[in-house]
C-alpha cells in the first residue's frame, strides 16, 4: 500500500521470513506424508508459479503503486510463447497459408507505420482524424482479404489433430524468454496509452487489454488451435514413460528401496519394483521441474532484491511515495512508471509460460479473471506488497490454501449437513456451492487484510527509518 | 424501393432495435458508476456484479411469485419483483459502503486503494450471486413475448421482411426513459439532487454549506442499487440471465463512462448509446441488407461482417483507447487528472 500507516512495525523481517517459509515447507512436508507426495511436489511447482507472478505484480504495485487487473492477459501470453516456440512446425499447413499470413502480418505493420505517416503528416487539420479512419479501414480490409484464405487453408489442413500453424520448434528455455518479451510488448502498449493520465485508467485499459488477448486465444484456430487446445507441449525434463524404461533410473530405485525390497521371492519382487518404479518417476520428473522453476524463482527474486536496493530503487520508492515531489526533483515520473509496468508484465509473461510447460498443454478457456488476476492480488496483498519476499511468501500460502480449500470446504459442507438425508435439496446445494464459498473466503480475506495489516505478513523493510 | 425498404426493415430489426436496448442496458449501468465516480471518487469495478446480485434476488422473487399463481399478464413478472430486487441490493451496497470504503473515506486514502477494495467486493459478490442461483443460465422472462409481432408488420406494411419488438426491448427502452427522466429531473430540481451535485464539484465548499456528507453518500448508493438493479434485469430479459455475462458487461460500461466524460451523468448516457450502437454495427453481418440493396451480380457472397461476435470487446476497448489518445477528458469534458 503506497500510503504507510504511522504504527508500522519496523523490526527486522529476517526472523519473521524464516519462520513463515518454515511453516511453508513444514504444511507441505504434512500434505506429502497424510496425502501423497506427487500431491505435494505438484501444489510445490505450482505455488512456485504463482510466487513469481505474484512478484511480477509487486513489481508493479508495490514499487510503483500500479494496479493491473490484467495479469490473466499477461500470463495467457507467455502460454502462446510456448506455442508459437516450442511446438513443432506443422508443414503442410504453412504450405498451406504461411505466406498468406506472413504477408497479411506485413499489410498489419503496413497499416500502422502508414496511419503514424498520416498522423504525422495531418497534424492539426481538421480532416486529420478521418484520414486516419480511412487508412485504417483500408488496411484492416486489405489485410482481411489476404489473411482469411490462408486461415481458412490453414485451418482445414487435419483439423483433429492439427489445423493450425504450429511453432518454431525452438527449446523450451526460449519459449518462457518470449513469453516475457511478448507479456512486454503488449504491456508496452497499454502504458503508452494509459500511463500519465488517472491511476483508474490503467486498471480498465488492463482489464480490456486482457480480454481481448484471451478471446483472440479462444478464436483464432489457425494460431492456438482455439477452443480445441494445443497438448502435448514440448518438456524440458524427461517423460515418465521413458524415465520407467531407462536403465540408470530402475538400478537407482532399486538401490534406494533396497530394504522394503529385501525378502521378496522374484515374481513379487518385479511387480513390487514396477509400481516403485512407476511412481518414482512421476515424482523424479517434478522434482526436476521444482528445481527448474525454483532457479527461475531464484534468480529473478535476487534481480528484484538487487533492483530495489540500487539508486533506481531508491527512485522508483520515493516517486511511489511522492510523485509530485519526485517530479519537482527531475525525476521522469511517466517513463519510470512505463519501465517497471512492462518489467513487472514481463515476469508475470515468463511465469505464464512456465505454466502452459507445467501443464504440458495451452487451454485457452482456462483462463479466467479469478484464477489469474484476482488470485495473484490477493497473494501480493496478504504476503506484503512492496516486499519482493513477501510476494512470494503471499504467492506460496495463497495457492496452498486455494488448492487446499475446495477439500476441505467439502469436507466441512458435507460433515455439517450430515444430519440431512443423502436426498435432501438443501444439503445437495450447499455441497455444490462449496467452490463458490471459496471465491467469497478469498474476497474477504483481500478486503481483511487490506484493511487491518495493509502492510501484509512480511512487511516493506522502511530504508528511511 | 420495396428493396430498399426492406433492406431498411432489416436493419432496423438487427442493428437499430437490439443496440438502441443495449444502448439503454448500457446507459443505465453507466450512470451508476458515474454517480459513484462523481461523489465517491472511484472507479466501482463491482458494478457488473451488482447488476448480477439485483438480478439473482428479482429472479428469486419472480419465482417465488409465479409459485403463488401471481402474473402481470402481457408483463413479465420481474417488473413486480424489481422493486424487492432493488431494496436487497440498495441494502448488501450500503452494507459495503459501511464496512469497507467507509474506513478509507475517513483514511482519505488514494482513489485505487478504493478501486482494490471494489475489485475484492467485487468477487465477494461473485461468489454471492453464484451462492445463491448457481452457474447456470437462466431464464426468467413470461407474459407476452413480442411487442410488435411479425406476422402483424408483415401484414401492415406488405413487406417481404419484419420488423420485430419484443416485449423485453420495448419495456427496456421504456422504462430507460423514465428512470433516466427521473434521475436527471432529481439531479436539476430537488434539493437533495443539487446538495448531491454541490457535494461532487467542491466537497469542502459542500461541506462548508452544511450539506451532511453521510446522507449524500447514502443517496448514491442507493440510486446506484436501483439503476443497476434496474439494468441487470432488463439485460436478462432480454438476453437471459447469464453470471459471466454481467462480469463481461464491465469493459463496455468502463467505455461508456470515459468517453461520455468520467461524473457526468449525460455523458454516461451518451456513451452507452455510442458504445452499444458501434458495438453492433460492427459485429454485425450485413449480407441480408446489401442483397436487397445492391443488383443481384453484385450480391457479397460472404457475411460482410466487419468483426466476429467474440471480440465485440476489442470495440469498446478500441472506442476507449481512442478517447484516452484524443480526448481523455471525454465528450462532455468529465474529470481528468
Amino acid at each position: 500500500m503506497s500510503q504507510r500507516p504511522s504504527s508500522q512495525p519496523l523490526q527486522d523481517n529476517t526472523v519473521r521470513a524464516s519462520i513463515a517459509f518454515l511453516v511453508m515447507a513444514g504444511l507441505l512436508i504434512l500434505i506429502g506424508v497424510t496425502q501423497s507426495w506427487a500431491l505435494a511436489l505438484t501444489i510445490l511447482n505450482l505455488c512456485i508459479i504463482s510466487a513469481l507472478m505474484a512478484l511480477g505484480v509487486n513489481i508493479q504495485w508495490g514499487y510503483a503503486g500500479l494496479f493491473n487487473v490484467g495479469i490473466m492477459g499477461f500470463a495467457a501470453l507467455g502460454g502462446l510463447a510456448m506455442i508459437i516456440i516450442s511446438m513443432p512446425p506443422v508443414k503442410e499447413a504453412w504450405q498451406a497459408g504461411g505466406t498468406r499470413v506472413l504477408f497479411a502480418l506485413l499489410a498489419i505493420l503496413a497499416t500502422l507505420s502508414a496511419a503514424l505517416f498520416v498522423h504525422k503528416l495531418l497534424k492539426g487539420k481538421r480532416w486529420h482524424g478521418w484520414a486516419i479512419a480511412l487508412v485504417v479501414i483500408l488496411g484492416v480490409v486489405l489485410s482481411r482479404s489476404i489473411l482469411d484464405p490462408g486461415v481458412t487453408a490453414i485451418e482445414a489442413v487435419n483439423p483433429a489433430s492439427t489445423g493450425y500453424l504450429g511453432g518454431l520448434g525452438l527449446p523450451v528455455v526460449l519459449a518462457w524468454m518470449v513469453g516475457g518479451l511478448l507479456a512486454a510488448a503488449a504491456a508496452w502498449l497499454i502504458g503508452k496509452i494509459a500511463l500519465g493520465l488517472r491511476s483508474d485508467y490503467l486498471a480498465i485499459a488492463t482489464l480490456g487489454i486482457s480480454e481481448i488477448l484471451v478471446a483472440v486465444m479462444r478464436n483464432e484456430d489457425w494460431l492456438t488451435r482455439g477452443v480445441k487446445n494445443v497438448t502435448g507441449l514440448p518438456r524440458p525434463v524427461p517423460y515418465e514413460l521413458e524415465l520407467q524404461q531407462t536403465p540408470w533410473f530402475i538400478n537407482l530405485v532399486e538401490r534406494i528401496n533396497a530394504g522394503s525390497l529385501a525378502g521378496l521371492n522374484s515374481n513379487e519382487y518385479a511387480t513390487v519394483l514396477q509400481s516403485l518404479v512407476v511412481d518414482s518417476a512421476s515424482i523424479f520428473v517434478k522434482l526436476c521441474y521444482t528445481g527448474l522453476f525454483a532457479l527461475v524463482l531464484i534468480i529473478i527474486l535476487q534481480l528484484c532484491v538487487l533492483a530495489l536496493d540500487s539508486p533506481w530503487g531508491r527512485m522508483v520508492r520515493a516517486i511511489r511515495d511522492n510523485e509530485v515531489a519526485a517530479d519537482a526533483m527531475g525525476k521522469d515520473v511517466t517513463g519510470r512508471h512505463l519501465q517497471i509496468f512492462i518489467l513487472g508484465s514481463a515476469v508475470v509473461g515468463i511465469a505464464g509460460a512456465m505454466l502452459a510447460t507445467l501443464d504440458g498443454q495451452f487451454t485457452p478457456g482456462s483462463y479466467s479473471p479469478l484464477r489469474f488476476t484476482f488470485l495473484i492480488w490477493v497473494m501480493v496483498i496478504v504476503g506484503g506488497s512492496g516486499n519482493n519476499l513477501g510476494a512470494v511468501l503471499g504467492g506460496f500460502l495463497v495457492w496452498l490454501i486455494w488448492v487446499e480449500a475446495e477439500p476441505v470446504g467439502f469436507w466441512l459442507m458435507d460433515v455439517l449437513t450430515s444430519g440431512m438425508g443423502d436426498d435432501s435439496g438443501l444439503r445437495k446445494h450447499l455441497l455444490d456451492s462449496a467452490q463458490y464459498m471459496r471465491v467469497i473466503i478469498m474476497g474477504a480475506v483481500l478486503l481483511l487484510v487490506m484493511r487491518f495489516s495493509p502492510w501484509g505478513l512480511l512487511p516493506e523493510q522502511n530504508r528511511q527509518a | 424501393m420495396t428493396d430498399f425498404l426492406n433492406a431498411l426493415v432489416v436493419f432496423a430489426n438487427f442493428v437499430f432495435i437490439p443496440a438502441l436496448t443495449y444502448g439503454c442496458q448500457l446507459a443505465l449501468g453507466s450512470l451508476g458508476v458515474t454517480m459513484i465516480y462523481s461523489v465517491l471518487r472511484f472507479s466501482n469495478f463491482a458494478q457488473g456484479e451488482t447488476m448480477a446480485f439485483g438480478t439473482v434476488i428479482t429472479i428469486m422473487m419472480t419465482w417465488w411469485l409465479q409459485s403463488l399463481g401471481v402474473s402481470l399478464g402481457p408483463l413479465p413478472t420481474a417488473l413486480l419483483a424489481l422493486p424487492v430486487g432493488i431494496l436487497v441490493t440498495s441494502w448488501l451496497l450500503l452494507a459495503t459502503d459501511r464496512y469497507v470504503y467507509r474506513y478509507y473515506r475517513t483514511q482519505r486514502s488514494k482513489s485505487i486503494t478504493f478501486v482494490m477494495a471494489s475489485l475484492g467486493v467485487m468477487f465477494i459478490m461473485n461468489g454471492l450471486v453464484r451462492l445463491l442461483l448457481g452457474p447456470n443460465d437462466q431464464n426468467f422472462a413470461d407474459g407476452e413475448r413480442f411487442f410488435l409481432t411479425a406476422d402483424a408488420f408483415r401484414a401492415w406494411s406488405g413487406l417481404d421482411e419484419a420488423l420485430v419488438i419484443r416485449t423485453s426491448q420495448a419495456l427496456t427502452i421504456l422504462l430507460a426513459l423514465i428512470l433516466v427522466g427521473l434521475l436527471f429531473w432529481f439531479l436539476q430540481r430537488t434539493k437533495t439532487g443539487k446538495a448531491m451535485r454541490a457535494y461532487a464539484d467542491n466537497e469542502n465548499l459542500a461541506l462548508l454549506s452544511g450539506i451532511n456528507p453521510d446522507r449524500i453518500v447514502r443517496i448514491t448508493w442507493i440510486i446506484t442499487a436501483a439503476l443497476a438493479t434496474v439494468a441487470g434485469v432488463l439485460y436478462g430479459l432480454d438476453k437471459g440471465y447469464k453470471p459471466l455475462a454481467y462480469y463481461n458487461l464491465l469493459l463496455p460500461i468502463f467505455a461508456a463512462v470515459i468517453v461520455g466524460g468520467i461524473g457526468k451523468p449525460i455523458g454516461a448516457v451518451v456513451g452507452g448509446f455510442i458504445i452499444a450502437f458501434s458495438e453492433v454495427i460492427v459485429t454485425y453481418a450485413y449480407k441480408k441488407v446489401l442483397t436487397y440493396l445492391l443488383p443481384p451480380d453484385l450480391a457479397p457472397d460472404g457475411l460482410v461482417q466487419l468483426l466476429s461476435t467474440e471480440y465485440k470487446f476489442a470495440v469498446s476497448f478500441v472506442i476507449l483507447v481512442i478517447v484516452l489518445l484524443v480526448k481523455p477528458t471525454g465528450i462532455f469534458k468529465g474529470k481528468v487528472l
